[in-house]
């Protein structure tokens, strides 16, 4: 089961890290990446740029946003055997960063999807 | 989702609240909890059955408790009690303090008690200890599998008899057996070196195989837990790729692995039926699994060595990766790797899959000569792949009559359903002008 986990706000505006917690952090993403729980993870610029599409018009807005907190600041994508693994993993993730909030939703896989037409 | 839309049959059993947090600590630290015991016993099944000790004390604390702020930490800290306890009340406690000094004597004179201090930095060794152990040659094939799931990926008894299809007590029993002969045999707790490492490591690959295989094997009706062999053999693959990353094959089996796992959402049509590779819809293949088969495949070239099997055929897997379409498929570099895997690893499968590929870059009748020769090999009697592909290639070189009769040959053969429909189609398509 594939699931992403994302950070929407951490104590720490830019993540900005001490460099114990880089290095405990880079200690943490190597040791997922070695057991192959971790696919693909990476920050993401709060400079976001919004697009709403509607009736057939699309319209673009720059950013900031003043509700920048709800703003997804950074992802992991990971694979592993149930949703509790991911609940645990995503714990040792807090264990280092200290506060913040995330989500965690599944992704669907090829076992969620029905099959091709 | 099956495909007439009823609820998954795939969920995973419900488990809550602490409960459901043991388990999901268990199975991403028991492999490290085991292998770390097992250095301090010297014998893995006491390690597994201490480390079961620590996981029971865990369901019966963490639901009062809380899940500790370290929970791997906790289960080793509780195996390690238990593991010196068990070996002083134990009856030949002198006989084994005796059997772990001599060890220490012959690793170069470390102190006693270094097996019973807390060594993490070793840990990863102990993991790949732990994998060469559970796939030692002295065990059936059954029993290696059956370890490997339960030491290193976590599985319960009941997970893996579910998997495999058989009783969960003759699974209990392959274990039980598995340890036993194990300790009987003396088989030391190490990584082997030299002559026999390339047998040794070849056993686990082929094991790790082997249950990607058994999920690949799964039908949509299956337990979910069959199909996930696939997951957990990708999963021991990578953490194997991590632990022993000079061994090219490794890389191969992983490349292997993602490539052909990231088939999985195209090979199986809407009504079950399995769909050809040149036939899938590519664009259900998964771009993030094929991505990660190319990089364990760069990882084993870099590496230098002359190509083993498994990157062998991992290579082949990507060259079709690669193809934009089935037409775009190199089929000259196929059949080349076809030529150096029936030479590495001969066989009459190889033999065939490389008369395929001729047929394909150099035209049918060169494939035909390669098939033709093959017609005489006793392990291809009763095969259906043998006639299908030479009705094919009589197809194509207009040879009809011979070609229906080919197909209705293989449709005899063929225990698949949806495939026989598939051959007689084509033997009835050729019976019309």
């Amino acid at each position: 089961m594939r699931f992403m986990m994302m950070t929407t706000a951490s104590s720490d505006d830019d993540f900005g890290q001490s460099e114990e917690l880089q290095a405990e952090m880079g200690a943490f993403i190597a040791e997922m990446s070695r057991s192959g729980v971790l696919l693909a993870t990476g920050g993401l610029d709060p400079n976001a740029t919004r697009i709403s599409s509607s009736g057939g018009k699309v319209t673009v807005t720059d950013g900031p946003f003043a509700e920048a907190k709800e703003a997804v600041v950074g992802f992991a994508l990971i694979e592993v055997r149930s949703r509790e693994e991911a609940i645990e993993l995503s714990k040792r993730f807090w264990g280092i960063v200290g506060d913040g909030e995330g989500v965690i939703q599944q992704v669907f896989g090829p076992e969620d999807l029905p099959p091709a037409e | 989702m099956t495909a007439s839309g009823e609820p998954a049959a795939r969920a995973a059993p419900p488990r809550t609240g602490a409960h459901a947090s043991v388990d999901a600590v268990w199975r991403l630290e028991s492999a490290r909890i085991i292998a770390g015991l097992a250095r301090m016993v010297r014998d893995v099944g006491l390690a597994e059955e201490l480390a079961q000790d620590a996981l029971v004390a865990a369901l019966e604390q963490w639901p009062e408790s809380g899940v500790p702020d370290n929970p791997g930490a906790w289960l080793m800290a509780v195996g390690k009690r238990r593991a010196i306890d068990r070996i002083r009340r134990s009856r030949r406690f002198e006989q084994k303090l005796e059997e772990l000094g001599h060890g220490l004597e012959a690793e170069a004179g470390e102190p006693p008690e270094f097996d019973l201090v807390a060594d993490d930095e070793h840990i990863e060794d102990d993991v790949l200890r732990l994998v060469f152990t559970a796939c030692h040659p002295v065990l059936s094939t059954p029993a290696r599998v059956a370890l490997t799931l339960r030491m290193l990926g976590g599985l319960s008894t009941d997970e893996i008899a579910r998997a495999f299809l058989v009783p969960e007590a003759t699974v209990a029993q392959r274990i039980v057996r598995a340890k036993r002969t194990l300790s009987e045999a003396g088989v030391p707790f190490e990584v082997p070196e030299g002559a026999d490492r390339a047998a040794r490591l070849s056993s686990v690959l082929e094991v790790l195989y082997l249950i990607f295989n058994e999920g690949y094997a799964a039908t949509a009706g299956d337990d979910w837990v069959r199909a996930d062999l696939c997951q957990e053999a990708l999963r021991l693959g990578r953490i194997l790729a991590g632990l022993a990353p000079g061994e090219p094959e490794v890389h191969g089996l992983v490349a292997l692995m993602e490539i052909q796992a990231s088939r999985t959402r195209a090979r199986i049509g809407p009504s079950g039926e399995p769909v050809p590779l040149l036939e899938q819809d590519r664009g259900r293949w998964d771009r993030l699994l094929i991505r990660r088969g190319f990089a364990a495949l760069l990882r084993a070239k870099e590496i230098g060595a002359p190509p083993g099997p498994y990157v062998l055929q991992a290579a082949i897997a990507a060259c079709h990766a690669q193809a934009a379409g089935p037409e775009d498929t190199d089929w000259a570099q196929i059949a080349a790797l076809y030529g150096v895997l029936a030479r590495t690893a001969p066989s009459p499968v190889v033999e065939l899959n490389r008369a395929v590929a001729v047929g394909m870059a150099e035209g049918p009748e060169r494939g035909l000569a390669l098939a033709d020769a093959l017609t005489a090999e006793p392990a291809l009697r009763g095969y259906h792949l043998l006639p299908s592909v030479r009705g094919d290639l009589l197809a194509r070189l207009g040879r009809r009559d011979e070609a229906r009769a080919e197909f209705e040959r293989a449709a005899g053969l063929t225990r698949n359903a949806p495939e026989r429909r598939a051959l007689l189609d084509r033997a009835a398509a050729l019976s019309t002008p």
